[in-house]
């Protein structure tokens, strides 16, 4: 078994059975973690490079971690060490560490599409751990693993987004991946954080945080930029928390039953409390170990990928 | 040097011509207009076949970008792109470093210009540097040559800023140029809409354009000034125009080629080469532009030629510059997307390419007829050819439109007593 493609760049074209064997051999994996030893042989002699162009150290580690366990060599490359600072173009920084002979690219960057740009510049096997607003395949995999673990088949499951979709890399992921494994996918936020016609993407929206509890078997809670606060989208924080965050009376008036993700770091307090953060709802630290999980098997599928 | 052009349809709309002839032409001028003209020694004679010779295009919006960015463009390169696209003559944009805001400037951009198949007409900015904050010798630059005003890239900036320029330039009769976008909604790189959305990329709201254009018509009624909409992309903005135009205002507008044959469904493969400011639009938007040209209410087709070096557009696409070159294929376009597919007539694609940019920019109209400048573009209408980036006689690559398959050529010139004729001087 392969998967169609020798990229991860995103869920949007992402066939099912891909989905589907990723979260089989991720759970194999999980095993793997489960056990004394955690390492296995499997991408011996093979070269990933994280490439991170973008401050992201969960990421960051998670991957590295999937990529020890699976005995591949692993070069770290981000901004702080880049030349594309000394004015570099970001092709010619790619030649350079393609020349190095790797074999796999993981790369972070704050505009999307660049990882679309690197398959046309390079020939490594590109895996997309976010590309600006646009997608987050990994953690949207992570996301529907825990989910599953937890719930069972996604298909038929409501799952809502809640918070500053506009600006996630992790809604878009969600919504394709959700969508192609039969899930029904909403949003709920502001409608200054909810991009323009996302209901042509099949999304349908709630207005009130309320009626999406209600509604959902799963929230996926997204984070709240502290720093994009001034860019405009909400006046404060805490009117947002007023009107948006997860509290557990919300909880357990609504829908006691819910499910709860976040794809962290967490603002504790904004868009979701510490109750429910650390209460029985949430799927949280699953996430983390799973997320390695799915990223060893990312790493897996491409690394033996036939080409 | 004498020349005799067999076999041509002459189409001259403003004299209401449209008649198989040859066409003598002595140093640059019109001599002789018949049937049949016998070939003699003294005389190039040049047999033409299912050609039609019109009134020289005129491309009334590119940017050349000398000074000061001539590893993308020059005044050469670029007028050779003209030529070889069909134009006789060109307007070029002022954001160039230093700015077209002196006469000394525009002396220098039409010095080096001499010589030329092509003319080059200078438009200068409406403000010092394109900065909004004060108007720049509008009078000085247009004795010197410049023949419109625009602070092309951005709008000019502020409400009052539009009105002074409206006023200002009454007295020469030149048009304000207007890019229009309100800068307090721009800062992304496509249309906001489904594929932004999907794509993740940040968004420009249609409405960025459609504010400024209905500002800067106000402020037109109010001061009764010439306004020109540059790079109209958007149904409201159409219907901003049409609605102005009704009132009888003072008002034109121009679209590039790009926006009546491409939507924003080609961004979905982050290409660099479909980013563009404004951006490419819905199919409901290219449909109102398209009925916007029928109808008179776009009066113009002009390129927004926009040449960026190789190194720069190949860059992450948030990173990479606006804009295409568009000279070379704007002709192909206008006849395969206009005329081929039976939108527009032969005359009104000559209105459009040739005669309205001249109005609008107080330019003489070169008829064709005896005693005067002989100034032709040589039509194939239904030529079919594929584009070829590498041959592109601009200094830069940057179109999406390479290997596309167009129906309807311009082969070539005739302007300053030279004639360019299928790439090369005959
Ligand atoms: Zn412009």
């Amino acid at each position: 078994m392969s998967l169609s493609s020798k990229h991860l760049l995103g869920l949007r074209n992402t066939p099912r059975e891909d989905i589907e064997l990723i979260i089989d051999t991720a759970k194999t994996f999980r095993e793997v973690l489960e056990r004394p030893i955690k390492k296995v042989p499997t991408l011996t002699g093979k070269t990933v490079v994280n490439l991170f162009f973008e401050n992201s150290t969960r990421t960051r580690i998670s991957f590295e971690l999937a990529q020890k366990r699976l005995s591949a060599d692993t070069i770290n490359f981000s901004t702080s060490t880049s030349s594309t600072k000394k004015g570099e173009t970001f092709k010619d920084t790619i030649k350079n560490i393609e020349a190095m002979k790797i074999d796999m690219i993981v790369v972070r960057h704050q505009s999307a599409g660049v990882p679309d740009f690197l398959t046309r510049i390079s020939n490594a096997n590109i895996i997309n751990a976010g590309d600006g607003r646009h997608e987050h395949p990994t953690q949207a995999l992570l996301d529907f693993f825990s989910i599953e673990e937890k719930l069972g088949k996604l298909s038929g499951k409501n799952v809502c987004i809640v918070g500053d979709v506009s600006h996630s890399r992790v809604a878009l992921s969600n919504i394709f991946g959700l969508q192609t494994l039969g899930a029904n996918v909403s949003v709920c936020g502001p409608a200054t954080m909810i991009p323009r016609n996302i209901e042509k993407l099949g999304v349908k929206i709630y207005q009130k945080v309320e009626d999406a509890i209600r509604r959902n078997d799963v929230l996926n809670v997204l984070r709240i930029q502290l720093e994009r606060e001034a860019g405009g989208g909400i006046p404060n924080v805490n009117e947002y928390h007023k009107y948006f965050g997860i509290t557990s009376e919300r909880l357990e008036k609504y829908n006691p039953e819910i499910v709860i993700l976040h794809p962290g770091p967490i603002n504790r307090g904004v868009e979701i409390t510490s109750e429910v953060a650390d209460g029985p709802y949430q799927l949280i630290l699953e996430q983390v170990t799973n997320g390695v999980a799915i990223r060893m098997a990312i790493l897996y599928l491409l690394g033996t990928h036939p080409n | 040097m004498k020349y005799l052009l067999k076999n041509l349809q002459i189409i001259d709309p403003t004299l209401h011509i449209n008649q198989i002839s040859d066409i003598i032409i002595e140093n640059g001028i019109i001599k002789k207009i018949a049937e049949n003209i016998n070939p003699s020694d003294d005389v190039k004679t040049i047999e033409f076949e299912k050609t039609i010779c019109t009134l020289g295009f005129f491309d009334m919006h590119v940017h050349l970008r000398e000074p000061g960015y001539e590893q993308a463009e020059t005044i050469k390169t670029g007028s050779d792109a003209a030529a070889e696209g069909g134009f006789t003559a060109i307007a070029c944009m002022p954001n160039t470093n230093p700015t077209i805001d002196t006469s000394e400037v525009v002396e220098s951009i039409l010095k080096k210009s001499e010589n030329h198949i092509v003319n080059v007409f200078p438009i200068g900015a409406v403000t010092k540097g394109r900065k909004g904050e004060s108007l720049s010798p509008i009078y000085e630059m247009h004795e010197s040559g410049a023949v419109g005003f625009s602070d092309d890239g951005v709008a000019v900036k502020t409400a009052n800023m539009v009105k002074l320029a409206l006023e200002y330039s009454k007295l020469i009769g030149t048009p304000l140029i207007e890019h229009c976008e309100d800068e307090s909604l721009f800062g992304g790189s496509i249309n906001e809409g489904t594929i932004s959305t999907e794509l993740g990329l940040p968004p420009i709201p249609s409405v960025a354009e459609e504010l400024t254009i209905a500002r800067d018509i106000l402020l037109a009624q109010y001061t009764q000034g010439k306004l020109h909409i540059a790079h109209i992309s958007t149904k409201n903005s159409v219907d901003l125009v049409r609605n102005a135009k009704a009132k009888g205002l003072n008002v034109t507008a121009e679209v590039t080629p790009h926006h009546f044959s491409l939507t924003e469904n080609s961004l979905r493969s982050y290409d660099t080469n479909y980013k563009m400011n404004p951006p490419l639009r819905t199919e409901e938007d290219v449909e109102a532009i398209i009925e916007g040209l029928i109808d008179g209410t776009i009066d113009v087709i002009a390129s927004d030629h926009a040449p960026h070096a190789q190194e720069d557009k190949e860059v992450e696409f948030v990173q990479a510059p606006n804009g295409i070159i568009g000279l070379e294929t704007e002709v192909g376009l206008a006849l395969s997307e206009l005329y081929n597919k039976k939108k527009l007539s032969i005359e009104q694609i000559i209105e459009k390419l040739a005669i309205n940019p001249r109005q609008i920019l107080n330019i003489e109209i070169p008829q064709i007829k005896i005693g005067n400048k002989a100034e032709f573009t040589f039509l194939i209408p239904d030529k079919i050819w594929a584009v070829n980036l590498s041959q592109s006689k601009s200094k830069s690559k940057n179109s999406p439109f390479d290997k596309k398959l167009l129906t309807g050529k311009a082969i070539g010139i005739f302007n300053n007593s030279k004639l360019y004729l299928n790439g090369e001087y005959v």
